[in-house]
């Protein structure tokens, strides 16, 4: 029998590779990755480093894949931030909020995200005004067809004192913390440690920042003939495929949470509050980490299709790997195996490491049994 | 009013939450109502009769046909009405006694492949009308029922081989299915497109639709097996050392004692993977093939018809919830209904 699966899968792997061999020496492409070390010639709308035409394809790869971590990273944010927050609201004792969460809920998981996206950017954000019509807010922040142009901070001279004084308060809010919860050991008395770290760090860069003549002012989006120029802008493609894929992977992260608090069995609430602990605190010492060992799991295979659906945005020509590298590069240089196999590899790497990631948490969290 | 203290009103910070929430709906449902129903235009026949300033569904009812069959020949549609009538004669099967055979059920769905095929596809006295006019809901339906019904066998003897004892099977097993839940669908997509026609030897070429069929298939597969793995791993070992301790061989063993445990199990699981699949027909698109979704893009694309795409989207996506939403209420219900039984028994 195995040797059977092993012989078959010979056959077929030779078969095919001779075939494709052929393909390519009748199509006269030549394969190797010799190819991501030459010019690409074409331009990228959006690149956190420096790249334009004459870079090469192996710069123009790391670009988009730049491109997409951005992306996500700002989804898995945001997704996660409205997904708890609808959740929660799903279990609200309040009726209306209730039923607004779950009708959320249910109009946002049914509807494909591919519609969604086109939603977003084609009806949305494509009948925003031009330039020169922008809605503005307060003259520093300005949206128009060509994206969201926000001001852009600039570090003058002896910002380093800043963020000297920003990592003094990190370590004095992290003493600060260990401190009490010493004391708290030993005599069971409780400190405030949110809000006196909470100034320690806010507050001491700010000092700084003031003593220092501000050594950081802002450039602002300015209009300039047909468009605006200097700020940070935010494409209408990035923020299109953002709306689209945290609104549609909140709808399940809310489910994941709703699970899982449901998860965590009543007698659970009633053993904290009958120990004394105040409802905030039974919630976050008691109620949250057990349901966090539920939640976590399902919650991080949420933020992997996030990044695998990120790949959606090759439909409305978001620079990320997919467009660029499997659209673009492959278009250009006619080398599909290599492009196709790098970009899955790309994908592959990614979540094959982070499910790793979540095996080892899963046995690290899981329930101890007795015995 | 009891009802309206306890539920909305019990609190402080309740009732300011209820507030907000009547505020946001005020702020919603007025306009959205308005524009959709009230200032809707819903008769005519081009874009001068969308006056209103509401939304102009005449350019969705002008375009359904295409919605919904594609390029299909008109004079041949009714082909595609008959195969959208299948579903009946499988809820009559379902309902009859027969219902409980597994045999039975795979002859009627092989049957049906062949006939659907055979009047989709035309041949054999029908006229052929090639699969590059196939479109609309009819394409997004024939990608689903297809992935479905392929990735669903497939799904299964991939989550066996998974648990097998054979090594090699299962080191096989568990490759192909971390590798495809590894990667996106779109780029398994671009894959069928780009990559398989290098595969094959030269001058063998696919149809552009099986390309994408055996992409969808193979994607979906792999989370249908991860779904059946769950379902066996819940059987207790007693079922299966039962079952060997009667002298069952081991697809007996399977067939006849582990699998309808398993799957009966997972149902829920089994079609919340049938959503996902429906939801990721609409891919298809990128590669150049036009469903639904697929469809609409091109109509609002029509300088006719320019600046009604709102439109256009919001009745794919009704047709998208309503498809979506009836599934997982079904399985919810079935859900429900199995729990039901199992505490019966117990």
């Amino acid at each position: 029998m195995q040797l059977a699966v092993v012989a078959s899968l010979l056959v077929a792997v030779t078969w095919i590779a001779g075939n494709t061999a052929a393909n390519l020496e009748s199509r006269g492409i030549a394969s190797g990755f010799g190819f991501l070390s030459s010019e690409s010639g074409f331009g990228i709308i959006q690149s956190l480093i420096a790249y334009d035409e004459s870079s090469s394809y192996g710069r123009a790869f790391v670009v988009a894949l730049l491109n997409t971590l951005v992306v996500s990273a700002i989804g898995i944010l945001l997704a996660t931030g409205v997904g708890f927050v609808i959740g929660i609201a799903r279990l609200s004792s309040n009726w209306l909020v209730a039923r607004l969460a779950g009708g959320y809920v249910e109009v946002f998981r049914n509807i494909p995200l591919l519609l969604q996206l086109f939603f977003w950017y084609f009806a949305v954000l494509r009948n925003l005004p031009s330039p020169r019509q922008s809605i503005s807010v307060m003259d520093s922040v300005f949206l128009n067809i060509r994206g969201l142009y926000l001001p852009r901070p600039v570090a003058g001279e002896g910002i380093g004192w800043v963020w000297l004084a920003l990592l003094i308060a990190m370590a004095s809010a992290g003493v600060w913390w260990r401190l009490a919860r010493r004391h708290q050991d030993a005599t069971g008395e409780r400190r405030a440690v949110f809000w006196p770290c909470l100034a320690m760090l806010a507050g001491l860069p700010a000092l700084v920042l003031v003593l220092g003549g501000a050594p950081l002012h802002f450039e602002f989006a300015e209009l300039r003939g047909f468009n605006f120029v200097g700020g940070i802008v935010l494409i209408p493609e990035l923020a299109a495929l953002v709306l689209a894929l945290s609104a549609y992977t909140a709808a399940f992260v809310a489910e994941i949470v709703r699970a899982g608090i449901l998860s965590v069995d009543r007698g659970q609430t009633e053993a904290a509050r009958a120990l004394g602990l105040r409802r905030g605190l039974s919630l976050r010492l008691v109620i949250i980490p057990q349901a966090m060992r539920v939640i976590i799991p399902p919650l991080t295979s949420q933020y992997l299709n996030l990044v695998k659906n990120s790949s959606l945005a090759a439909a409305i020509a978001y620079p990320e790997l997919v467009s660029v590298f499997a659209g673009t590069v492959l278009n250009q240089t006619g080398q599909a195996i290599e492009v196709i196999a790098l970009t899955m590899g790309v994908y592959l790497v990614l979540s094959l490491s982070i499910s790793a990631l979540m095996n080892w948490y899963n046995q690290h969290s899981m329930l101890r049994g007795r015995g | 009013m009891n009802w309206l203290r306890n539920n909305l009103f019990n609190s402080p910070l309740n009732s300011l939450l209820t507030l907000a929430s009547l505020g946001l709906l005020w702020l919603l449902l007025p306009p959205l109502v308005g524009w959709a129903l009230v200032d809707a235009d819903f008769h005519g026949s081009s874009r001068a009769d969308c006056g209103s300033g509401g939304a102009c569904w005449v350019f969705v009812i002008n375009r359904l046909d295409q919605f919904l069959y594609g390029l299909y020949p008109l004079e041949q549609r009714w082909r595609v009405n008959c195969v959208l009538l299948a579903p009946l004669l499988f809820i009559v099967l379902a309902r009859s006694r027969r219902a409980g055979r597994i045999r039975n059920w795979a002859a009627a769905i092989g049957l049906f492949i062949v006939v659907a095929t055979w009047l989709l596809h035309g041949g054999w006295g029908l006229p052929v009308v090639e699969t590059t006019r196939w479109g609309g809901l009819m394409l997004t339906l024939v990608v689903a029922a297809v992935g479905m019904a392929c990735s669903l066998p497939l799904g299964i003897l991939l989550a066996l081989g998974r648990q097998s004892e054979l090594p090699v099977v299962r080191a096989v097993c568990v490759a192909f299915i971390e590798f495809w839940r590894g990667v996106p669908l779109i780029t398994v997509l671009f894959m069928a497109s780009v990559m398989l026609p290098l595969f094959l030897p030269e001058g063998v070429s696919f149809d552009k639709l099986l390309r994408a069929l055996i992409g969808v298939t193979l994607f979906e597969s792999a989370y249908m097996a991860e779904v059946v793995r769950g379902g066996l791993q819940a059987i207790p070992r007693g079922q299966y050392e039962a079952a060997a301790a009667i002298g069952l061989g081991y697809w007996r063993r399977m067939g006849l004692v582990v699998l309808p445990q398993a799957l009966r199990l997972v149902i829920p699981g089994i079609v919340n993977t049938f959503i996902a699949l429906f939801k990721d027909t609409t891919l298809v698109l990128i590669i150049g093939l036009f469903d639904l979704l697929g469809m609409v893009q091109a109509a609002i694309a029509d300088p006719a018809w320019l600046g009604y795409s709102v439109e256009g989207y919001v009745f794919a996506a009704a047709v998208f919830w309503l498809f979506c939403f009836g599934m997982s209420r079904y399985s919810q219900a079935l859900e429900a209904r199995l729990d039901q039984t199992t505490h019966e028994r117990n």
